[in-house]
């Protein structure tokens, strides 16, 4: 084989290359963000909730079992997509998840609780975001395991389906949370 | 039942795509003219179903039926109509359909123009370009349909077109942009036809030439327009950013402009052929991979589409496909394309192959910084990525190299020039534009900056370079201007393309060096300077829109204590979204752009506002504009227009 035949395979064996490097990119995913937050205590809070603006909680709210923390808004389309799935999980699996309504209204949260059927065991009202801020919130809605010490495991960006579920289930498991027995 | 029959209709486009791609193709190798005969009804019905299944989508969206989940999700009943139907391109499904019915588009020119070209040719361009639609076709029908229904729970009302692309720069930047990417296809074509057929001569490269120079033309105003947009749309003045996206535009660009001076090679010397060849198939595989970028999610981006890694996937076996087959086909084939003639060191052949490899190493530079985080996040290194000063470190010197062996190329001959000549022309000239060069920086600003300065001198190099060439052309003519307008469409697009490069360069190396901005807190009377200019804020109101409510600035701008402009910057809300926009108001001028933006509203009556004042900032974009322009006008010149083939062709 000549010299010149060689050299006209190179362009192909540097497409073959980046080729797996994409095969491996596809299997990663960029908005799956290392926060900083993870490992880390719940950031300290105290807010009054969506169905009462008098009940105010802290912190100390969240520990006591393994839940899911969902951050949401009215405003926010992807939540809407998410939010049957939230139901569908708050009561053929037992999941317990808290809500953080966040930069929203109480009036339109309340409504949209009503109108959608309410998955939460209770909704924070984080109308500033400052708790979002604390929590290194991305954008609407964001979900977090959070295990029986309020300790932050896990954090997934995006809507939450029955393919993230999946994921989130395995992770919860092996904090020790159990589905509900139907 | 329209979007169905839009569905219907693409699914009819994908079948006579698939048909394209195999009778002529099985025509050609066999020698049968019959088959070969199908290739253009084939082509022609192809772009009359896409252009049904294209009207389909448009006209959910101006009738606002939020049944089909596209148009509800992108699209809403109170958006003015103009949105509505650009809202058809807003998302990544109808993009998709765009990006597919442009390819049919593409597909119809070729099979209506090419009455001159031999028959096998015809048969296989046309084949190629059929496969490439089936791919996406296949694409769009299989992972990605915009006329999926929600017919339970139908919404009243849809969620919006997204604010950032409510703007007159998103009604026609993405059509443009895919007029080019999309364009490089019919090179990609040729040269695939090329290789299969083992033919490439002069009438080759004839033929694809004046394709590749208005896909290049395309995409190079669909990135000016691009940049222009992120500059006032974004809000924060910025008018490059090296974002992924933006690179995925910029790669198939440097490289279509290696291939349309290796084109000029080949055409008028017969030389780099096989080069030719693999810069037209790269050229369109970037294209390719910017749809993968963009579209799978494996980077980030500003505005990347919703991450789905099926279609990922997708786009990637897609990828391989075209991109692997046709490289394998190079490497099989390209043996036997010899290039026929030599030439010597000092010549234009010389010179157009630095400016290739040169073209070539920024674009693999830009690939390495954009594929950058993906790599080490493959080897498991964590998530990184490179920022801008990895790309200007790089991008910066090589143009700059670039525009110096620019002057030099437009001086010389083919073959082989005249070292004394040379010396003779361009001497004077160096002297000159260093002299010139220099003033011209000091004048703009006392204190020279090393790059601006030498962006100033090299601009008036390859300016001097032009206007010489131009009268050499002329020298033994009696009557100069007589002469110079007897030169060629093509002779004049090559010097107006040059010329744009020089003017984007002198816009990009000053508004790089000499803009200043402040982002100050200003309560109503609040006074601040920039430059020769100074603003006065005088407050905020509530204002509202069609579809938005807004907080307007009033910020009186006085130049040299002279009045100059009242400008009005906003910042809206849009309710069915909720989210927020800046509209910045920007004085544009020729010599200057002013820049003001509101940024957050801040206790008392006061705002976070954003000052900027950008030198020759216009000129950036009207660079792209020359450069557009002469891309266009090499299709008029009369050698391209190909007559009847005498030949008839033999199987």
């Amino acid at each position: 084989m000549s010299m010149r035949r060689v050299l006209l395979f190179i362009p192909l064996v540097i497409c073959i290359v980046l080729g797996f490097l994409f095969v491996k990119g596809l299997s990663l995913n960029p908005t799956e963000l290392p926060s900083a937050k993870i490992g880390k205590p719940f950031p300290a809070f105290s807010l009054a909730t969506i169905r009462n603006a008098n009940e105010v909680l802290t912190e100390a709210s969240l520990t006591g079992a393994v839940r899911l923390v969902n951050v949401w808004a009215t405003w926010c389309p992807t939540c809407k997509q998410e939010h049957s799935f939230l139901n569908k999980l708050a009561q053929t699996e037992g999941v317990e998840i808290i809500g953080i309504n966040y930069k929203d209204q109480r009036s339109k949260a309340s409504q949209w609780l009503k109108r959608y059927r309410d998955p939460y065991i209770f909704n924070l009202y984080d109308e500033q975001g400052s708790l979002g801020l604390d929590l290194g919130v991305y954008g609407a809605p964001e979900t977090y395991i959070v295990d029986a010490q309020a300790i932050i495991r896990y954090r997934h960006v995006g809507e939450v389906n029955a393919r993230v579920w999946v994921d989130i289930k395995a992770k919860m498991q092996a904090l020790g949370w159990s589905p509900k027995k139907s | 039942m329209i979007p169905e029959l839009g569905q219907y209709s693409l699914i009819l486009a994908m079948i006579m795509a698939a048909f394209l791609a195999v009778i002529p193709m099985v025509g050609a190798s066999k020698g049968s003219l019959f088959l070969m005969s199908f290739a253009k009804p084939l082509a022609k019905s192809l772009f009359l179903f896409m252009l049904i299944s294209i009207f389909c989508l448009a006209y959910a969206f101006a009738t606002d039926d939020f049944s089909v989940k596209y148009v509800a999700g992108n699209s809403n009943s109170a958006l003015p109509v103009y949105y509505k139907l650009s809202a058809v391109w807003g998302g990544h499904e109808g993009s998709l359909l765009l990006w597919v019915f442009i390819l049919s588009g593409w597909i119809f020119a070729v099979a209506i123009k090419s009455d001159g070209l031999p028959t096998d040719i015809m048969a296989r361009v046309l084949a190629v370009l059929g496969m490439v639609g089936v791919g996406f076709i296949s694409f769009t029908l299989i992972t990605s349909s915009p006329f999926e229904r929600l017919l339970v729970n139908t919404p009243l009302e849809g969620a919006d077109l997204n604010p950032l692309l409510q703007d007159i720069g998103l009604i026609i930047h993405p059509p443009l942009l895919y007029m080019g990417y999309v364009g490089f296809s019919v090179a990609f074509a040729f040269a695939i036809a090329a290789l299969l057929s083992g033919k490439l001569d002069v009438a080759w490269s004839r033929w694809t030439r004046p394709w590749t120079n208005l896909a290049w033309a395309f995409l190079t105003i669909g990135i000016t327009l691009g940049s222009w947009w992120a500059y006032y749309e974004l809000g924060w003045g910025g008018w490059w950013f090296w974002d992924p996206v933006e690179n995925a535009s910029f790669m198939p660009w440097l490289m279509g402009t290696a291939l349309v001076h290796s084109l000029a090679v080949t055409e008028k010397r017969g030389l780099f052929k096989s080069w030719t060849l693999l810069l037209a198939i790269f050229t369109f595989s970037l294209s390719l991979l910017g749809t993968f970028l963009v579209r799978s999610g494996v980077l980030t981006s500003v505005h990347s589409f919703a991450a789905d890694p099926e279609r990922g996937l997708f786009i990637l076996v897609l990828l391989a496909i075209t991109v692997g087959g046709s490289l394998l086909l190079y490497a099989i084939k390209a043996y036997d394309v010899k290039s026929e003639s030599n030439f010597e060191l000092l010549s234009r052949e010389t010179l157009i192959l630095i400016n290739n490899v040169v073209l070539v190493i920024i674009c693999s530079m830009v690939l390495i910084g954009t594929l950058y985080p993906l790599i080490i996040d493959a080897l498991g290194g964590g998530k990184m990525s490179v920022g801008p000063p990895y790309f200007n470190l790089l991008f910066v010197p090589f143009s700059l190299l670039l525009a110096f062996f620019m002057g030099i190329g437009i001086l010389l001959r083919w073959k082989k020039s005249s070292p004394r000549k040379l010396l003779k022309q361009l001497l004077p000239s160096f002297f000159l534009a260093i002299a010139v060069g220099i003033s011209a920086a000091y004048l703009f600003n006392q204190e020279l900056a090393f790059k601006a300065t030498l962006a100033l001198v090299l601009a008036f190099w390859v300016v001097f370079s032009l206007i010489l060439d131009a009268f050499s052309k002329v020298s033994n003519k009696a009557d100069k201007l007589v002469g110079l307008s007897k030169l060629s469409p093509s002779y004049w697009a090559m010097q107006i393309a040059h010329l744009g490069v020089v003017v984007t360069m002198v816009g990009v190396a000053l508004v790089a060096t000499y803009s200043e901005e402040r982002d100050i807190r200003m309560v109503p009377g609040d006074i601040v300077t920039l430059a020769e200019y100074s603003f006065e804020f005088q407050g905020a109101e509530k204002i509202s829109g069609p579809n938005y409510s807004a907080d307007m600035g009033t910020i009186e701008v006085l130049k040299n204590n002279q009045f100059f402009a009242t400008m009005h910057p906003e910042k809206r809300f849009y309710p069915a979204r909720g989210s927020m926009m800046t509209e910045a108001d920007i004085n544009a001028g020729l010599f200057a752009d002013v820049f003001v933006a509101l940024g957050e509203p801040l206790a008392d009556g006061a705002w976070a506002v954003r000052l900027q004042y950008k030198p020759f900032m216009r000129w950036v974009w009207f660079g792209g504009v020359l450069m557009m322009f002469a891309g266009m006008l090499t299709v008029f010149d009369r050698r391209y227009k190909i007559r009847k083939s005498a030949l008839p062709v033999t199987a």
